[in-house]
């Protein structure tokens, strides 16, 4: 059952593939990091968006699975096994924090899913026979033809792992679960008392909302080869998912896309052209932008509708 | 008559607040349960005991027989136990219809989402909001809402409603309309509870009327031994008053 609306989306993702052949090493880094930014955005809508939990824990699953993946890599396993199992982890680890985490609510939720990164990310640096501790962890170079050639090897395994998220997200949209989500985005109480299972839903929003992310996490590990704690659990990759969402429109797969794509192309062009106060310059555009597009950039549409119709 | 429901010695206490002291009370099958009380007495945390939304700190909760003490509220609206709210409880942001399906699907009482989307027509048709159905909840007005909450608890097939002050807010004109449906469901075979402050509700629909009075059971019986009980017309309107009616009537 697709709507128009999905397949300019599906339409617009597949019209990404043609990155790589505009074959600049810079506009493929550009891509790749476009699609996991997406990657983050739309997993963060299943449980900031559907559920209505403003979770601060996408670093804390892009770290958990770049250092799952990059220890597996490490140790000589394929590609796949080192992603399938660094979502399965995060899944897993998710479903079984969420049936704690997710009985707080509001600013209570906020904080305790914020330390969730910390406390891996103190884990992660005192386990260093595993995982090299503080002094990062190497991955070795697959046996690609040359930078290029990997560089478009990665641009598309973040591509195709977009397009997974992306169709397993829009499936659970409209999926019991997704409804089930809205009903306790809205009125927890009312969802308890019609039978909603609200702690198996919210543990299974926190779990989706992690399973790809952390799947990222391992491609960015194999894509640059070098991770150190402070960078993959880094907590701006747990602040800029919900920036991107707020962006694109809350609660929209496709505003997500739009808004992690909007966010990466403002940020470039900030860092290029402010490279002293870029954050705050970034800071300064966001903040106007949400005070001006509350409902974020696919929004516009039916705002220039209803000016047109003179009401809504 | 068989017992629906049984509460032994059920006790709930907030801090040192005993908001529910020991009461001791059966819901028979098919009865129109009345339950009063000035408020604070406890009536809707009786409510929020039995449906999972509090634990109860003492006693036990029988439903059809089975132990549901530590139910949480989505076992509870499964096992056949549905409410409304005091404080309506929609989704805003859905259509009305894709409220009472969601009651209808997440109830597990009427199969998968086509099914429950049916179910759904139906009870909307039945409590009067067919030609709302597609307004997003929140534009309904409160008489509206009411009758969203009831297609709501009706459209999870309960064996056990408990309506909690179904008619705070509403003119004459909706109380009349509103007791016509509380019939009407009763008619089905659905036990009610009805928590009410109109006596007017309560004397006319209930077949007996239990009083809760700062926690504890003070009165159980049929409304005309109710509105004559010395202890309730004390707990609503004072010893003075409680005498002076006595003398009134005759009884020392």
């Amino acid at each position: 059952m697709m709507r128009r609306k999905d397949w300019i989306l599906f339409g617009g993702l597949l019209l990404l593939a043609v990155v790589p052949l505009l074959g600049e090493g810079y506009t493929l880094r550009l891509g790749t990091m476009a699609c996991m930014y997406a990657i983050m955005a739309v997993s963060w809508n299943v449980i900031g968006g559907m559920a209505g939990y403003p979770s601060f824990a996408t670093a804390a699953f892009f770290g958990l699975g770049a250092y799952t993946g990059g220890v597996l890599l490490a140790g000589g396993s394929a590609l796949v096994t080192a992603i399938v199992a660094a979502g399965a982890l995060a899944f897993a680890g998710a479903m079984l924090l969420g049936a704690v985490l997710m009985r707080l609510r509001g600013h209570y939720f906020a904080i305790a899913s914020l330390a969730v990164a910390e406390v891996l990310r103190e884990l992660t640096n005192s386990a260093t026979d595993l995982t090299g501790g503080g002094m990062g962890l190497n991955i070795p170079l697959g046996n690609t033809d040359g930078v290029l050639d990997e560089a478009s090897f990665y641009f598309y395994a973040m591509w195709g792992l977009l397009f997974l998220a992306v169709i397993v997200i829009v499936f659970i949209e409209r999926s019991r679960l997704g409804f089930g989500l809205a009903c306790i985005r809205q009125n927890e109480s009312a969802a308890d008392m019609i039978g909603v299972n609200g702690t198996l839903y919210k543990s299974l929003a926190f779990g989706f909302s992690g399973v790809f992310v952390a799947m990222a996490g391992t491609l960015y590990a194999g894509w640059v080869h070098y991770i150190e704690p402070p960078d993959v659990y880094d907590i701006l990759f747990a602040v800029k998912p919900i920036v991107m969402v707020l962006l694109g429109g809350l609660g929209s797969t496709a505003g997500a896309i739009i808004g992690a794509f909007t966010f990466l192309g403002i940020e470039e062009i900030v860092w290029r052209n402010y490279l002293q106060v870029h954050t705050g310059v970034l800071g300064f555009l966001v903040v106007a932008l949400l005070l001006f597009l509350p409902h974020g950039i696919v929004s516009i549409g039916r705002r220039v509708r209803s000016l047109r119709g003179g009401h809504v | 008559m068989s017992e629906l429901m049984q509460l032994e010695a059920v006790s709930r206490r907030f801090g040192g607040l005993h908001a529910l002291d020991k009461v001791t009370l059966g819901i028979g099958r098919g009865e129109i349960l009345g339950l009063i009380g000035p408020n604070g007495a406890g009536k809707t945390t009786l409510v929020n005991v039995v449906t999972g939304v509090h634990r109860a700190t003492g006693g036990r909760v029988l439903f059809e027989g089975k132990d549901i003490t530590a139910y949480r509220p989505y076992q509870a609206a499964r096992a056949g136990i549905a409410r409304t709210f005091q404080v309506v409880q929609p989704f805003p942001e859905l259509s009305v219809l894709e409220n009472v399906t969601a009651a209808a699907l997440f109830s597990g009482a009427n199969g998968g989402l086509r099914n429950a989307r049916d179910v759904a027509a139906q009870q909307l048709e039945f409590v009067g909001l067919a030609a709302a159905a597609d307004q997003p909840a929140a534009t309904l007005t409160l008489a509206m809402r009411k009758r969203l909450e009831l297609a709501k608890a009706l459209a999870m097939k309960p064996r056990l409603l408990f309506l909690d002050e179904v008619n705070a807010g509403l003119n004459s004109a909706e109380v009349e309309q509103a007791m016509g449906l509380i019939r009407q469901i009763a008619a089905t075979g659905v036990t009610i509870v009805l928590i009410e402050h109109l006596m007017k509700v309560v004397l006319s629909i209930c077949s007996r009327i239990v009083v809760l009075h700062n926690g504890a059971l003070i009165a159980d019986g049929s409304p005309a031994s109710i509105v004559s009980n010395q202890h309730v017309i004390e707990a609503y309107l004072g010893k003075k008053y409680a005498q002076m009616a006595a003398q009134a009537s005759g009884n020392p």
